[in-house]
């Protein structure tokens, strides 16, 4: 069961390459979904609009599949929380 | 030598997107100059500007992706290119490709990316800026984009010589021709500096032209009347090729860039010297192996302000000697504004059609004989005149000349 963050996050991710949501998982790779860096640049820019967070270079550089943006977005979602 | 024919025209401007309305509204004197509506001027000095009126391209010339990714200066570039290749005809293989190339100036760059990021940073303080904030205001986004989509491989960059930028881009791409370093160029100008942060800029040299109780009577070049320079916005972009090239594959060839000057004054960074911009003539002319008396027509640099236009007719005494008073000149800037690095591409197509129609477009919004201003300007109204040769001139702020001399095809 897809929750909030996981949806929003292939929701956002489909969008900007034009795909059907349905066509995107967890498992899906930037690669395998044509996202080259520059898009990855914006994606992470919309990702920290809308979850209200920052995601430090570091976290940035390892996110290349939608399970790493959903495990970081989550981990930094939880972070602010808990501050 | 090489020569250089013109195969293309593409045009962006406050009067219609394409050349067809461009030439058009040109030749029937309508201005382009309204109040402006990108941004609420209220209180601004300056309430006049040259805007490009429904600039809706077509998803296919730039779909969302490409919109989000580039400035509006990028996206007029777009346009305009694809118009003058399509005009051109050109059927690129992979050998030509990389013996075609682009030089595109842009004298402000992304300005209305940059106003918006500044906006959010400064004013919001928001820190986190977008991501395509840089690629989109670089100054060479539109030569980068529209060398990717056309898919020209060889020598491309961008010019930045404030208003003299597209003459200067056209004049060093014909070079290139004629040096034999490429075959094929796209060369030409855009702008889009219609933005809050610009205009008041602008205001603060106290150049601009207050807004006339009909807008489009604002700017006013060359009449005693006149009270300074409009703002406009849009892209002229040409289509250059070896005559040798374009013969042979049965083109049309529109005109010839048979002549180029570019010098420096040296002087003063604002105030236009006379000794150079009128050895930038005579150098275009020396090129083109005409006299004087060969040029029918001069697309004047023109801006409206007190000191260019008494300065440009002493230059262009100081070049010409007694043919200067036989010149039909004109400044379209009245008609499409100051489109900043677009102006001397926007004026250049100008030029061409002016010899291709034999049609000299006007001065528009000429009420007034100045003494310090007595040649002819084509006042008012456009005037049949078949001319073999003609030049364009722009001279930039900080002192830099470029002169284009064309020959009917």
């Amino acid at each position: 069961m897809a929750d909030s963050i996981e949806q929003q996050v292939i929701n956002i991710v489909a969008k900007k390459r034009k795909l059907d949501p349905a066509t995107v998982t967890l498992d899906s790779t930037f690669e395998q979904l044509g996202i080259d860096s520059l898009d990855a640049a914006d994606l992470l820019f919309t990702f920290e609009d809308t979850f209200g967070i920052v995601v430090p270079d570091d976290a940035a550089q390892s996110m290349k599949s939608v399970r790493h943006v959903v495990d970081g977005v989550r981990q930094l979602v939880a972070q602010r929380a808990g501050a | 030598m090489r020569r250089v024919a013109v195969t293309g025209l593409g045009t962006v401007s406050a009067l219609g997107v394409g050349t067809r309305p461009f030439w058009d509204r040109l030749i029937a004197g309508t201005s382009g100059i309204r109040r402006i509506t990108r941004f609420d001027a209220t209180g601004y000095a300056a309430q006049a500007a040259a805007e490009v009126p429904d600039f809706n391209p077509s998803a296919e010339e730039i779909d969302d992706t490409l919109r989000d990714a580039v400035d509006r200066f990028t996206q007029f570039a777009l346009v305009a290119a694809c118009e003058a290749w399509r005009e051109s005809g050109i059927q690129l293989d992979d050998n030509l490709a990389g013996r075609a190339g682009v030089i595109l100036s842009s004298a402000m760059g992304g300005v209305v990316s940059q106003d918006d990021a500044y906006v959010r940073l400064y004013g919001h303080k928001n820190v986190r800026l977008h991501p395509f904030t840089v690629p989109r205001v670089m100054n060479n986004a539109a030569a980068s984009h529209v060398s990717m989509r056309l898919g020209l491989r060889g020598p491309t960059l961008s010019t930045a010589t404030a208003c003299a930028a597209a003459a200067h881009a056209i004049g060093e791409a014909s070079e290139m021709i004629r040096a034999g370093r490429a075959d094929v160029m796209i060369a030409g100008g855009a702008d889009a500096p219609i933005a809050p942060g610009v205009v008041r800029s602008w205001e603060a040299l106290r150049v601009l032209a207050p807004i006339a109780d009909d807008p489009a009577c604002t700017c006013r070049p060359f009449s005693r009347d006149r009270s300074g320079m409009v703002l406009g916005e849009g892209a002229g972009v040409v289509v250059l090729e070896s005559w040798e090239h374009a013969s042979q594959r049965g083109a049309q060839i529109l005109a010839e860039v048979a002549g180029y000057g570019a010098t420096a004054d040296a002087g003063h960074l604002t105030q236009p010297g006379v000794d150079a911009p009128a050895r930038a003539i005579a150098t275009a002319l020396a090129q083109a192996q005409l006299p004087a008396d060969a040029i029918g027509y001069v697309n004047a640099h023109g801006t409206a302000t007190r000191l260019n236009d008494s300065t440009e007719t002493t230059i262009l005494k100081r070049a010409f000697g007694a043919h200067a008073a036989a010149l039909a000149i004109s400044s379209t800037k009245a008609m499409h504004g100051h489109a900043m690095g677009a102006s001397a591409g926007l004026e250049f197509v100008a030029t061409v059609l002016a010899l291709r129609h034999g049609v000299l477009p006007p001065t528009i919004n000429y009420s007034e004989p100045d003494p310090e201003c007595d040649l002819d300007y084509v006042p008012n109204t456009a005037r049949d005149a078949a001319i073999g040769a003609a030049i364009s001139n722009s001279f930039a702020f900080g002192g830099l000349n470029a002169v284009l001399a064309v020959k009917r095809a």
